[in-house]
């Protein structure tokens, strides 16, 4: 990248092991690269593209920007709640609204999402309550929601198993008859999220395979913020990611990940082609980290600020607030109330998380088989005539 | 009545699982027009379809993260592991994610999957197609993990795990498959058949307990069959279930013979036979005439196969320990 300092992949200089890295990171790609799709500049400028085109009217627009301003808080409340103790740690998705809020309102509400462990946004959009995301983070449960009440999977930490378990689900939806009938009520599609450092996994490489072979219905959403931890994208590919699915046999598509209309676009497109039977799609969504890995990341010690200046300008929320500003389709009225909604929704989880309910250890023993085990069985009341023992000899033993 | 191989049995399981439910699906690798390396899926694609009995691509990992996804959806995969040694590409996602979907879900969902895992050694192959990595299953919370040893049970406990809401690996003494035949009556039902989850005893005797699972079980009886002519009455019991373990039967019989040992073709150390010696330790401890002992395996890698049936535990490596256990 040309922001980039010189010495961060000074040792994967052009001859040595591939290809010029100038030219694969370099000028042309740094901003995206010419295939980039994008419909709303980051000066607020609406402009065409040949094949994707956004439309929904502005009140949409208007709707993407309250979604997104919700999500930043969300990613906001939670930093803090971790910093004052509250969450054991937050994976962050600062600078990840506009690919979050644009490909998952770009869902139908019988499509299946499989996200990682920082679709906030995703989850936002499919009905769930913030505050059950907070569950993992607290230590309180492993995923405090029902997966089939918004079709949203719980948070997958192994980076990149969920690729396939997304395959899997659209090799079940082909299996059911809901591919491809027409009816748009019926036909269903899944999307897995996954990034940058994921692309690396056997796994995502597999789901790739798997879809093909299958023409399965399955959306690969890739946000490729820049960084897996410490590591640069150059570490994970020597090509840009969306052009590795033309070696899988499907269409890749790089999308501005900092444009909701962009992003919005090109899912509801890859999403269609899935539904109508056409396979799967592979999305890059060109985007930032803008914040740390997880709150226990220290991004200082690998990457350079002026990277993140060079980001700031491309803000995903700001350039819709321009936009709906300069042509007059929005007030501060609406600016305002939106601030006063997130403050009900930051107060909401700041009250919630603290009343989130403890887990209990005699529970754990409940769900390790839906059939039971007289081995759990045994050790579960073992463990329970271990614990009430100090309650009869007087809280010791 | 017919007489069937383990193979048969298997087949003709798979085939009245499918019948019965058009959830259940066939994956894995060479399933389809072929019928598996060792044919335990002839005909199904035949019969079923290529949307019920798939080929799937030769990636392990992607045939059990699939599954995950097609159980998600309501469907009940039966995944075949072409080998033993092959199943480890999709360890991560069986140890990760099958075993531990329905605990994170607190039980919102469930993992109706079948992995089933042709192991031992004995058939002359090369490295990794002779593994018994059963252990390594049995000590991973969220699967349960069964072995058949004969025929009829093959037919029985295929079905059973088929229909079992949780992960079950499900390994298949593979020189057992086309070695032996045994009566299948037909006309039992399901519900007549033992429990999937228990063990049972196959031999009665009053001097010594043999536990074996899987291709031990054979090893077992022809042992207690020679130790009978020297006058030796020895119980053998096919454990059948790993994953819980049914010690019930385990227990009552080395009460009755104060004496156990336990056999596996894998490795010794830490294998399935230590986790049951110290279970009957604590259980029986007052019972016993002598500590309970374990023939398997050495804890090295499988050997080439010219001396595998050296390193395999046999008829007279047995015969060593029950003659060990008996002096004391």
């Amino acid at each position: 990248m040309s922001h980039s300092h010189p010495e961060a992949h000074a040792d994967l200089e052009a001859g040595e092991f591939g290809p010029d890295l100038g030219e694969v990171f370099g000028p042309r790609q740094a901003d995206g690269g010419p295939e980039l799709v994008q419909l709303l500049t980051p000066e607020g400028e609406r402009v065409e593209h040949p094949e994707f085109s956004f439309d929904l009217d502005d009140e949409a627009i208007k709707g993407f920007y309250r979604d997104m301003v919700l999500t930043r808080r969300i990613d906001t409340e939670a930093t803090a709640l971790q910093r004052h103790g509250e969450l054991g740690i937050w994976a962050q998705l600062l600078g990840q609204e506009a690919a979050q809020i644009g490909s998952g309102r770009a869902l139908r509400p019988q499509d299946y999402v499989f996200p990682t462990y920082r679709e906030h946004g995703v989850a936002y959009t499919r009905g769930i309550d913030p505050l059950r995301l907070l569950g993992l983070f607290r230590g309180v449960d492993q995923g405090g929601w029902d997966p089939n009440e918004g079709n949203f999977g719980l948070y997958t930490i192994v980076i990149g198993a969920q690729t396939l378990h997304g395959t899997g689900y659209a090799m079940g939806l082909q299996r059911d008859g809901v591919v491809g009938t027409g009816d748009p009520d019926r036909d269903a599609a899944v999307v897995t999220y996954f990034g940058d450092g994921a692309s690396s996994q056997g796994d995502v490489n597999e789901a790739f395979i798997f879809a093909a072979s299958y023409n399965a219905p399955v959306v690969f959403f890739c946000q490729n913020n820049q960084w897996a931890i410490s590591e640069p994208i150059e570490r994970q590919t020597r090509i840009p990611l969306y052009q590795r699915a033309l070696g899988f046999g499907f269409p890749g598509v790089r999308v501005d990940g900092n444009d909701v209309l962009a992003t919005y676009a090109v899912s509801k497109a890859a999403l269609q082609r899935a539904r109508e039977g056409q396979g799967p799609t592979f999305v890059e969504a060109y985007t930032y980290r803008m914040g740390a890995h997880t709150t226990t990341d220290d991004p200082t010690r690998y990457r350079l600020s002026e990277d993140l200046e060079h980001w700031k300008l491309k803000d995903p929320i700001q350039r819709v607030k321009v936009y709906l500003t300069r042509n007059g389709l929005a007030d501060q009225d609406f600016f305002d109330e939106i601030d006063v909604e997130a403050e009900k929704l930051g107060e909401h989880l700041r009250e919630g998380c603290k009343a989130l309910p403890e887990p209990r250890i005699l529970d754990i023993f409940d769900y390790v088989y839906a059939e039971g085990s007289p081995e759990i069985d045994a050790q579960r009341e073992g463990f329970a005539a271990y614990l009430d023992s100090f309650e009869t000899a007087g809280g010791h033993r | 009545m017919s007489k069937i191989t383990l193979a048969k049995g298997l087949n003709a399981g798979l085939r009245k699982a499918m019948e019965d439910d058009p959830k259940v699906l066939v994956m894995g690798e060479d399933v389809g027009k072929l019928g598996g390396v060792f044919r335990i899926t002839d005909g199904l694609q035949k019969d079923f379809g290529e949307d019920r009995v798939i080929d799937s691509p030769l990636a392990e990992s992607g045939i059990l993260g699939t599954a995950v996804g097609l159980a998600m959806r309501g469907y009940r995969p039966v995944c075949e592991i072409q080998f033993d040694g092959f199943v480890y590409p999709a360890y991560d996602q069986i140890v990760s994610q099958v075993a531990k979907i329905h605990f994170r879900s607190q039980g919102k969902v469930k993992m109706p999957i079948v992995i089933r895992i042709p192991f031992g050694g004995g058939i002359g192959a090369v490295e990794h197609h002779s593994e018994s990595p059963e252990a390594q299953f049995a000590h991973t919370p969220g699967l349960k993990v069964v072995a058949c040893s004969n025929p009829v049970d093959g037919y029985w406990m295929i079905q059973q795990a088929i229909k079992c809401d949780d992960p079950v690996v499900f390994l298949e003494p593979k020189r057992q498959y086309h070695a032996d035949k045994a009566e299948l009556d037909e006309t039992r039902t399901l519900a007549d058949a033992d429990p999937l989850f228990s063990s049972r005893v196959v031999r009665e005797g009053t001097d010594l307990t043999l536990l074996a699972y899987g291709p031990m079980v054979k090893t077992c009886l022809a042992s207690a069959e020679a130790a009978a002519q020297d006058g030796q009455s020895i119980e053998v019991i096919d454990l059948r279930t790993l994953s819980p373990l049914d010690m019930g039967p385990v227990l009552a019989s080395v009460r009755k013979t104060g004496r156990a040992v336990v056999t596996h073709e894998a490795h010794v150390n830490l294998g399935m036979g230590s986790e049951i010696a110290a279970r009957i330790t604590e259980e029986c401890f007052y019972n016993l005439e002598a500590p309970v002992l374990r023939v398997g395996g050495f804890d090295t890698p499988y050997p080439p196969s010219r001396i595998e049936e050296e390193w395999l535990p046999d008829l007279d490596r047995v015969l060593d320990a029950v003659d060990r256990s008996l002096a004391y």
